[in-house]
């Protein structure tokens, strides 16, 4: 009885030993894609149940994961030489990190066999992804400009008019409290929701420049003008109470932020396109009544900046591992389904705008066309791209910021202070 | 005992018995650590080659008053928790410990955050202490309006009390059960000798739950030095620094700096402090000992 016993816990302990799982992306399977869950997400699927019906031989697993958490995971499974084959990602200065690791496989080569694909794309969403003229992230979904959100319906109420200047907008604060509500509605607790201020207000004020210098690291960049002058705004704003009570605490992961918008607590939130998908989806009626209105960051009295800038992520991209075995299918892949035709009709049904040249047609003609019309003009007739800060810095400048940033809005320090606290983070 | 064929053989044995978790431990805990401390002599980006820095990122840590802060955050949310959680733990488990129904009854309702997962819990207080959607807007609550989560002076103790509701439940199980160890006798001889009810939980209880609230403190104690989870998933060390303890600093140096070596420097301090800190306890409360309460009995 003893010995059949012993030889039954030897087998069971062998095969969960060699199952599946030991490993993480499994060699002997199929190509594995990693991607966030949200947003765009029913184009990820897409483009992945199009391909595998016709491939039924070399499929392709969708793998889905939050925001915060991913990040970590893609940075433990680089460094342990177990990424997927494709992973998710937002150009920019970590992508970059990846690639100077050398684990990103250039896509130049598959782009100049095929010109066509290559000329599909905005020029500014591809520079995302492109270091030292080389290319290595295909777009795979929306353009993500910051935008101004904003509930129509509470601004009847109040009886204001949406703001084109920065001193309208000023103007609107003391309205919205008399009325006990807040003119803006801001996620604190995340903190990339502050940046979106400083990206617009820095290059109101100074110009796509100043930014190009602080990622540049030349001396004292942190240290202009313009930089100050949007710290003080973002005080001035913060001083009058443009911000619902409690700001510091409130999430946008959760829904908090974007909720105060349609429930008619707040006028406004600067938030990416991709809060349109998500009101749309968890709000319909909200969107079908043409409460939801939107307008580009208000031009700023005595900037020298142009006022079509605009700033957000260009749209996210697919890279491909360096040490992936199943290059030819992941290139194939995002050649031919990651925003094919059909691919890019998914992300205009779900009010996503992707960065791919001729689609004025299409959109005419696809529900929500207003929406999808601002958002594509917006995005094709931008001077300046600027991509979101936290993403174009070295990952220790970045967080610096994020920090800094926070006190900033809790008036924990004063503008010139947060400019010598970022500078001198950057030297480091 | 040495010498004899059988008792060699039954070394041996305890030795391979011993042996499959003493790889466990040696592959998984103490591999690790030493790695963690080599580590932290060197800058590593996680991604490259860990460059050889020496001593520079002790004198850095050292040196950085954020790293500092976040030590002081840690020794006060380890002596609030502390100071919080013991005399409630003990009231809760003496209380429980008694066999009517009802107590029985009230212990199953103070067990339930024993049952959820830690980001569940993060995840409800945030929302239930939103300023705008959570419970002060509730007629009856409004005193609740206060900014818990983004005030600066206010929000580590809101951290505090989450913890505490979370681990009071733990702890009053180990009073529980360090009641129920206590011999009847003890009460009844009391009781003759004219004892109320507060001399006895004084010179009886107290005294027999000596090793129980040793254990139980160094447990709060030392576990303060790695609470994480809570912290992250409620504010991730915001508003500002105001709730970076020193485990989600060395989270963060790590993942959002990239500064692996930095980060592997600040572990290893913990691991020393958290050493230090059990073997400190340990010798001074007479743990080790373990001598007997119930001399006579």
């Amino acid at each position: 009885m003893r010995k059949p016993f012993a030889w039954t816990a030897v087998a069971v302990a062998v095969a969960v030993l060699t199952s599946r799982g030991f490993a993480e992306p499994d060699p002997t399977g199929g190509t594995l894609a990693w991607a966030l869950t949200s947003g765009d997400e029913k184009a990820y699927h897409h483009a992945v149940d199009q391909y595998n019906q016709k491939h039924p031989t070399s499929k392709i697993t969708l793998q889905q994961f939050s925001n915060d958490p991913y990040k970590q995971k893609l940075l433990v499974a680089m460094g342990a030489g177990n990424a997927p084959d494709l992973f998710f990602n937002w150009g920019g200065g970590i992508l970059k990190s990846y690639v100077d690791a050398g684990n990103v496989v250039d896509l130049t080569p598959e782009f100049s066999k095929d010109p066509g694909w290559k000329t599909r794309f905005f020029p500014s969403v591809l520079a995302a992804g492109t270091f030292d003229g080389k290319i290595y992230g295909v777009p795979i979904n929306g353009v993500q400009p910051v935008v101004f959100y904003y509930n129509k319906k509470l601004f009847e109420e109040v009886g204001a008019q949406p703001p084109r200047t920065w001193n309208e907008l000023l103007a609107l604060i003391p309205k919205f409290k008399a009325k006990n509500k807040s003119l803006l509605s801001v996620a604190g607790a995340d903190r990339w929701t502050y940046l979106m201020y400083a990206e617009y207000l820095v290059d109101r004020m100074g110009g796509p420049q100043v930014f190009s210098d602080i990622v540049a690291g030349k001396p004292d960049a942190w240290l202009n003008p313009a930089v100050v002058k949007a710290a003080e705004m973002i005080q001035d704003l913060v001083k009058k109470g443009a911000f619902e009570k409690g700001y510091a605490g409130v999430s946008y992961g959760n829904g908090q932020a974007t909720a105060l918008l349609y429930s008619g607590r707040a006028g406004m939130q600067l938030m990416g396109t991709w809060d349109f998908p998500n009101i749309l989806n968890g709000q319909p009626n909200f969107v079908k009544q043409g409460s939801l209105g939107w307008l580009a960051f208000p031009t700023v009295e005595g900037g020298s900046g142009n006022a079509a800038d605009v700033a957000g992520n260009a749209a996210n991209l697919y890279s491909v591992y360096a040490k992936s075995t199943h290059k030819a299918v992941a290139i194939d892949f995002l050649r031919t389904a990651v925003l094919s035709d059909a691919n890019v009709d998914v992300l205009l049904q779900n009010g996503s705008v992707p960065p791919v040249v001729g689609l004025e047609s299409k959109i005419a003609k696809a529900p929500n066309a207003e929406w999808l019309t601002f958002i594509y003009n917006l995005a094709k007739g931008a001077p300046s791209f600027q991509l979101s800060w936290d993403q174009a810095l070295p990952p220790a400048e970045a967080d610096a910021l994020l920090t800094q940033l926070d006190a900033l809005f809790l008036l924990k320090i004063t503008p010139k202070q947060f400019a010598d606290k970022m500078n001198q983070a950057m030297k480091r | 005992m040495t010498g004899s064929p059988a008792a060699l053989s039954d070394r041996g044995a305890r030795f391979a018995m011993a042996l499959p978790a003493l790889v466990v431990f040696a592959g998984f805990a103490l591999l690790p650590m030493a790695l963690v401390f080599v580590l932290g002599f060197t800058s590593w980006d996680g991604l490259g080659t860990p460059a050889w820095t020496g001593a520079a990122n002790w004198r850095a840590a050292m040196r950085d008053p954020v790293t500092q802060m976040s030590g002081w955050l840690t020794v006060k949310v380890m002596l609030i928790g502390w100071v919080v959680q013991t005399p409630i733990s003990l009231f809760l488990g003496v209380f429980i410990a008694g066999r009517e129904r009802y107590r029985a009854v009230f212990a199953v309702i103070y067990f339930v955050p024993l049952l959820l997962s830690t980001t569940a819990i993060g995840i409800t207080f945030r929302a239930l202490l939103d300023p705008n959607f959570g419970l002060s807007t509730a007629p009856s609550l409004a005193f609740m309006a206060k900014d818990w989560l983004g005030d600066t002076d206010l929000v580590l103790y809101s951290i505090i009390g989450v913890i505490c509701w979370q681990f009071i439940p733990f702890h009053t199980l180990l009073y529980q059960a360090g009641v129920r160890q206590i011999p009847p006798v003890l009460y009844e001889a009391a009781r003759l000798d004219g004892a109320g009810r507060l001399a006895q939980f004084w010179y009886i209880t107290l005294p027999q739950l000596r090793y129980t609230i040793v254990t139980s403190s160094m447990l709060i104690l030392i576990g303060s030095l790695t609470y994480f989870d809570v912290i992250y998933v409620m504010t991730e060390g915001g508003p500002g620094e105001a709730t970076r303890v020193l485990p989600l600093d060395m989270f963060l140096t790590a993942f959002r700096q990239r500064e692996m070596g930095r980060a592997s420097a600040t572990a290893a301090f913990l691991v020393v402090a958290g050493l230090m800190l059990s073997l400190a306890m340990v010798r001074f409360s007479g743990f080790a000992k373990m001598r007997s309460q119930q001399e006579g009995l």
